[in-house]
């Protein structure tokens, strides 16, 4: 077969798309900071879990669900022409979990129940037992394609939702995350934009160290067929307008970078320089304190990008971001 | 192959060809039929779908991982869908995905595996799936199909799109005798076929080996031994009371199957014979081994896979009855 465009089919009968919230920069900005006490009280009371992982993506995950980008109905999680987010590195299922509950898509105190048995709230998403979760994840690599599944789906029943998957950097050493990128450029498949969380870290140490070779990413993503931006990940201005502007992308799927601060630059987790404390929860003394100096910041104001110095910088080799 | 020529069985169609027209044709009732190939659609038969509905028809590549996730995708955006591969690069190559991405949430998904068992002959060992039933098998909400003939292939392919659920459909290269002549098949999901009525001793099997284990029941009259033979056609769910009832009225049973004896439809009867109405059993299979190139029929009797073999295997029960 040659490469050509999905046909699309005539539109199905489609309901008014309805997107429930459409926050200012500054109650998105309070909302982040809200759902990152969420996703630090959640892990720590459960013992176990990802915070800095969720924290990374709390920011762009918040924009995404209350800034006007996503349209969903959360009384209806099934609703066919909803927008999609799915969870690649569903390790970071703590962020999901405060997101879908001030969402609305089920009652907050849930959160108190992260990991434990008959929990809905699985220590990875579940996609059978919690509404509002797309895609049931944790074995890494396999969002993407799955979110190509639903991109093909929308242009087959001619249906206008956009499907936004966020992928890890430490994931993106899964061969199956580059078979779905050539998939998605080969059919054209515009509605489809990934997210990578690009905390530059992952479980054993340093992504440049891990796997240096990840980078150039912009380059990679580039080759293959792919609209590629790369953002500060924690700049709430800067993540908006980019989550607007991908939209006009036709024929390309399209990828953020976003470049972002595993823990969201809170000093118990910038102190662990060999994984920002990859999948460890902090203990009620430490939470206390992120709590008061979450408070103290709200929002993440350095540049993510000046928390990682790779010997050619992606400024050096693109330009400002 | 020379397989069930002795008692006047005909052969048909490879049930790859099958299984391929009767793809076409369920794909020009049921307009929300998507078919998904990794690149190797001329060899499964699915190309035959794409040369009517080629707008519904994608090529990944070969790229089982993301085959998998795609599939998966569709499926949850609603589609009806179907994927296919050879069945040991679907099986093996992508098992974490057809595990996560499909079993684990359920995903309503058909695969497809050709090429199985060691009757593909020439091309050797990498390319014979010969552990795809037990691993299949092992996944949770999953069904399993092997179909013995071309008229019942052509059911088997329709059944799964009636069932709710995951499947894995065994399909398969060579011709093949026909066992139900005239093409008039009873094929329900679950149901074993009784081919052959007897007392003494009962042969269950699936694929070529229904035509084996006919072979065999007609040698084993001439020693005034009657054997019945069932076509077990769904290895999971599997007809426990077929099971039980053969092994009440019979007595012994035998099992024979194209396949690896480990985690096979032998070791599955097993459990349900221990578990019902213990008798003495034989199996044939594939002995903890790969096979090699060669031709088909030189293959089958030096992996112990003739009528013979199973004639040699019903004794070996009978003498413990």
């Amino acid at each position: 077969m040659v490469d050509r465009d999905v046909e699309v089919s005539s539109p199905t009968e489609m309901e008014e798309r309805r997107c429930p919230y459409n926050y200012s920069i500054d109650e998105l900005q309070e909302t982040a900071y809200r759902l990152s006490r969420d996703i630090i009280t959640m892990t720590t009371r459960a013992g176990s879990g990802h915070p800095s992982s969720s924290l990374s993506a709390i920011d762009i995950m918040t924009g995404l669900y209350f800034g006007g980008v996503m349209c969903y109905k959360p009384d209806e999680p099934d609703w066919p022409d909803r927008d999609r987010f799915i969870l690649s590195k569903g390790h970071g299922c703590p962020a999901l979990y405060a997101v879908l509950a001030e969402a609305g898509y089920f009652d907050a105190s849930l959160l108190e129940t992260l990991r434990e048995i008959e929990s809905p709230l699985e220590g990875h998403p579940n996609k059978r037992v919690l509404p509002g979760v797309e895609a049931s994840t944790g074995s890494l690599g396999q969002g993407l394609s799955i979110g190509f599944g639903h991109a093909l789906a929308g242009k087959l029943d001619g249906r206008s939702y956009q499907v936004y998957v966020m992928i890890g950097d430490g994931e993106s050493n899964e061969g199956q995350i580059w078979e779905a990128a050539m998939s998605a450029a080969k059919y054209r498949v515009d509605n489809l934009t990934a997210i990578l969380d690009y905390n530059k870290f992952q479980q054993s140490g340093p992504v440049r160290d891990v796997m240096p070779t990840l980078e150039p990413l912009v380059d990679k993503w580039a080759a293959f067929g792919w609209d590629v931006r790369q953002i500060d990940g924690h700049d709430m201005e800067v993540v908006m307008r980019t989550l607007h502007d991908i939209r006009t992308i036709e024929g390309q799927p399209q990828l953020i970078i976003a470049h972002t601060l595993k823990g969201r630059g809170l000093s118990v987790f910038e102190e662990n320089d060999v994984n920002r404390k990859h999948g460890v929860t902090l203990t009620e003394e430490e939470a206390q304190g992120a709590l008061e100096e979450l408070h103290e910041m709200k929002v993440v104001n350095a540049y993510a990008e000046a928390h990682f110095e790779p010997e050619i910088t992606p400024e050096d080799r693109y330009g400002e971001i | 192959m020379d397989i069930g020529k002795s008692i006047g069985l005909e052969y048909g169609l490879p049930i790859r060809n099958a299984f391929g027209e009767a793809l076409q044709e369920i794909g020009g009732e049921n307009p929300n039929l998507v078919v998904l190939d990794g690149d190797v659609g001329n060899s499964t038969r699915t190309n035959y779908f794409r040369d009517e509905y080629p707008e519904r028809f994608f090529n990944v590549g070969i790229a089982e991982s993301n085959l998998i996730g795609t599939a998966s995708g569709l499926a949850a955006a609603g589609k009806d869908v179907l994927a296919a591969s050879f069945a040991c690069f679907l099986l093996c190559n992508a098992y974490d995905q057809i595990r996560m991405s499909i079993a684990f949430p359920q995903e309503n998904v058909k695969l497809v595996g050709s090429h199985s068992g060691i009757s593909i002959g020439e091309d050797g060992p990498s390319q014979m799936g010969i552990e795809d039933v037990a691993l299949a098998s092992s996944l949770p909400n999953f069904a399993v199909v092997a179909p013995a003939d071309e008229p019942s292939m052509r059911a088997a392919t329709r059944a799964i799109f009636e069932h709710q659920g995951p499947v894995y459909l065994r399909s398969g290269r060579p011709e093949v005798p026909i066992i139900y002549d005239g093409g008039e098949v009873d094929f329900e999901l679950g149901k074993a076929n009784q081919v052959r009525d007897g007392d003494d001793v009962t042969i269950i099997a699936y694929g070529l080996m229904v035509a084996a284990a006919l072979e065999a029941a007609a040698e084993l009259q001439r020693d005034g031994i009657e054997a019945r033979v069932l076509d077990m056609h769904t290895i999971k769910p599997l007809d426990h009371q077929a099971i039980a009832r053969a092994a009440q009225e019979t007595g012994a049973i035998v099992t024979a199957e194209e396949h690896l004896l480990n985690g096979g439809l032998g070791s599955e009867v097993a459990r349900s014979v221990a578990g019902h109405h213990p008798v003495p059993m034989a199996f044939v299979g594939i002995e903890n081994t790969y096979a090699e190139s060669g031709e088909p029929q030189e293959l089958l009797a030096r992996y112990g896979l003739m009528p013979s073999d199973i004639k040699e295997a019903v004794n070996r029960a009978l003498t413990r009855k």
